[in-house]
């Protein structure tokens, strides 16, 4: 079992071995979290704090639920209508925060290297819940999660990308992660949304979107931003669902097997048929959302590790 | 006062040799050169065998008077000239406010006269506040002293104010800088696009933004006949059209800042706000092409594009983080990167940092002749150290790229007009 992080800022920085030390320990959780008895004391006596620049709902909640599972004293701050409109700066925030000894700091930001600059001036663990268009990895993790537990591996898979890459974290963490356990990935989207520099990305990339899920055994929908949609990047939202949108028609060229994964929350009828989304047999979403939990529960308990570790040598006196 | 420097290794950009000899300074200008006796009475001063070049003439130096003079006042930007071998400081005119009326320029003058031991002059803007709309009283400035024009990194987007303020620039025959750049494209842009762009999640522009706003600025030269220098390049597809400009008698320039030709993309790593700089730091084939430009000499100007912030502009996440570098003092030992590897010798180096400005701007510097100003630099090409921004640094802003980095170069002594300003040396 490795896992040597201080932080989770991305999976940049993940090993493989690391990716799979939380895969492994999140499946213990999601059998925790099955129990009507759902508690566990890895966290006791810590303190969790939830940091959301950007509105969220269910990565909220979901951390929130999974520090307290393992028994953290968790507190959510609405710092998207507090003192940063009063000006304070983040590094402020950062030190303000840091000096109430929080163990574990979550943070979602809409500026890309946001959570980075945060962690850089913090003694405790930061998880990044999302920063701008850099990472996500959490959701990464719990996709990965997802598609091991379907799949029952998590190599030489076809993974099929779909939508709006360019903006998306989502996309870029997973396809650090999904390209760590070597699969084969193809991104498929308009080339608007494509992120520049993309054929040296290491995928396949496609702007035909039945050619794309050609035998793919995954198949990972994107969520379309509101403002992204009125001519800007894409002529139109029906434009976008014809060419774009998933349904049972374009899936038939996936394998037969293939499962539909979506972050959520999604735009029915935009991205995703709403049948299709429901169908049991073949779109894996509510169990996503299940992992997620699951997923964050063993990478905060890790982190927590370390740290109890790391303040253990301190406390010793040993210089690393 | 009359002072001889012997043995030293004289560095000469207009001949582009360099050659054992020793100077003689007399009445603030350079009295002889070569073999020379020291007349009765002169102060003699051993190089023992240093590199003795033609004091390095910035162009494009921000200076935070009028507005932000707590970044960078006239004294401190002229303390880390004189340490970095810079005896002429050309400042930019994106103050606050805008240097755009004879006013502003007289009181900047007032400001920067004795406050520095090196020699400023200045530079106006093109159009009223920097907005691209209504052109500046251009014969005025003239006549108060500026030396060009230019709205630094705001490029004026209607062609048709700037084919206005060309044309009437030419008549006057005042040099214009652009910045070349379209301006949609660049429109938020904090790197360069590509594939580190994208995995960091930046906001990116695409090399060919550069491309588009030269050839735009060259169709309005071609058109008005104006005197025109680009203030950067920095992409190796926009050297053709530089190339061309140049062969179709053109009256163009170019210069590039030091941090493009020694540093790329990949040093803004994890979000290093201090390598933010405009226009954004480049692919390595690029960087590579630009310096041997610059080598070349199809980019005649190498400046610092000195652009001092303070700590709190850059501890900010990187797309909220201020851009610009400050350079005055990291020049010339930056520069020195360029000599070690092999892609430039020093004359080349000080024909881009002293003869060739000195030339279009019309100025008596830049040059190791009998006769030019005594704007001398000192240095040893070879010393190493390690850059301490805290400690080294002269200028009130201490952003520098090169913190902690490794450098070679370090400048012995800076004269102007004859005087010692900076080192200990004899």
């Amino acid at each position: 079992m490795t896992f040597r992080a201080r932080h989770l800022l991305g999976i940049e920085h993940l090993a493989p071995d690391e990716i799979r030390t939380v895969l492994d320990l999140a499946d213990t959780y999601v059998d925790l979290n099955r129990r009507t008895i759902k508690r566990t004391d890895a966290l006791a006596g810590m303190t969790q704090i939830n940091m959301f620049f950007e509105a969220s709902t269910r990565t909220q909640a979901s951390f929130e639920l999974a520090g307290k599972r393992l028994g953290a004293d968790v507190m959510n701050m609405a710092v998207a209508h507090s003192s940063v409109k009063k000006g304070e700066t983040l590094i402020d925030t950062a030190l303000t925060l840091n000096a109430m000894h929080p163990d574990l700091l979550v943070v979602r930001h809409p500026s890309s290297g946001a959570v980075n600059l945060l962690a850089s001036k913090v003694n405790c663990a930061v998880l990044n819940a999302g920063d701008g268009k850099h990472e996500h990895p959490t959701q990464a993790l719990l996709d990965a999660l997802t598609i091991r537990r379907a799949k029952g591996r998590l190599q030489r898979l076809v993974v099929a990308i779909c939508g709006d890459i360019a903006h998306s974290r989502v996309a870029r963490s997973n396809l650090l992660l999904l390209g760590k356990m070597e699969n084969r990935i193809r991104l498929i989207g308009p080339p608007t949304l494509m992120p520049a520099g993309v054929n040296e990305f290491g995928c396949e990339v496609y702007d035909d979107m039945r050619a794309g899920l050609e035998g793919a055994d995954v198949v990972m929908m994107l969520r379309l931003q509101k403002e992204r949609m009125d001519g800007g990047f894409i002529p139109s939202e029906r434009e976008y669902y014809h060419r774009y949108g998933l349904d049972a028609e374009k899936l038939a060229f996936a394998k037969p097997d293939a499962i539909v994964m979506h972050p959520g929350p999604m735009n029915r009828g935009v991205e995703i048929d709403g049948e299709l989304a429901d169908d049991i047999n073949r779109s894996v979403i509510q169990e996503q959302v299940e992992m997620g939990v699951a997923v964050r529960m063993a990478a905060m308990d890790l982190l927590a590790r370390n740290l109890k570790a790391e303040r253990g040598r301190m406390a010793a006196g040993v210089v690393v | 006062m009359t002072v001889l420097l012997t043995n030293a290794r004289l560095i000469d950009p207009e001949t582009l040799t360099e050659a054992p000899g020793s100077l003689l300074i007399d009445g603030g200008v350079i009295a002889a050169m070569g073999e020379v006796t020291a007349p009765s009475g002169a102060q003699i001063l051993d190089c023992h065998g240093r590199c003795l070049a033609p004091g390095i003439i910035d162009l494009g130096v921000k200076v935070g008077e009028p507005g932000e003079r707590h970044k960078e006042s006239f004294r401190s930007a002229g303390l880390a000239a004189a340490a970095g071998g810079v005896t002429t400081i050309i400042t930019r005119p994106d103050t606050a406010p805008a240097i755009d009326s004879p006013e502003t320029l007289e009181f900047v003058m007032r400001r920067a006269a004795g406050a520095s031991p090196v020699n400023i002059r200045h530079m106006a803007a093109l159009t009223k506040g920097r907005e691209g709309r209504e052109m500046t009283e251009i014969g005025f400035l003239l006549d108060a002293g500026a030396v060009a024009f230019t709205d630094c990194d705001h490029v004026v987007a209607d062609t048709k104010v700037l084919s206005r303020c060309l044309t009437y620039a030419r008549s006057l025959g005042a040099l214009v800088i652009g910045h070349p750049q379209d301006a949609g494209l660049s429109k938020g842009a904090a790197v360069t696009s590509g594939k580190f762009a994208s995995l960091r999640g930046l906001p990116g522009v695409s090399p060919m933004a550069e491309r588009m706003g030269f050839d735009r600025d060259m169709a309005l030269v071609e058109m008005t006949g104006a005197r025109y220098h680009a203030d950067q390049i920095t992409c190796a597809r926009t050297l053709p059209a530089l190339e061309r400009a140049k062969a179709n008698g053109l009256d163009v320039t170019a210069g590039v800042s030091i941090h493009h030709v020694t540093l790329n993309e990949f040093d803004v790593g994890d979000y290093r706000t201090f390598f933010k700089l405009t226009p954004p730091l480049r692919a390595e084939e690029d960087r590579v092409a630009v310096a041997q430009a610059l080598a070349s000499g199809l980019i005649d100007i190498l400046c610092s594009m000195h652009t001092p912030q303070d700590e709190e502009s850059k501890r900010l996440p990187y797309e909220e983080a201020a851009a610009g570098a400050v350079a005055l003092q990291t020049l010339l030992p930056a520069a020195m990167r360029l000599y070690h590897d092999g892609t430039m010798t020093l004359p080349e180096l000080f024909r881009a940092m002293s003869l060739n400005p000195a030339k279009r701007l019309g100025l008596a510097g830049g040059r190791l002749a009998v006769g030019a100003p005594a704007d001398l630099v000192l240095f040893d090409p070879d010393a190493p150290f390690v850059l301490d921004r805290f400690t080294m640094l002269a200028s009130k802003s201490k952003n520098t790229p090169f913190d902690g980095a490794k450098m070679e170069g370090k400048v012995l002594a800076t004269f102007v007009g004859g005087a010692q300003v900076y080192g200990q040396e004899g």
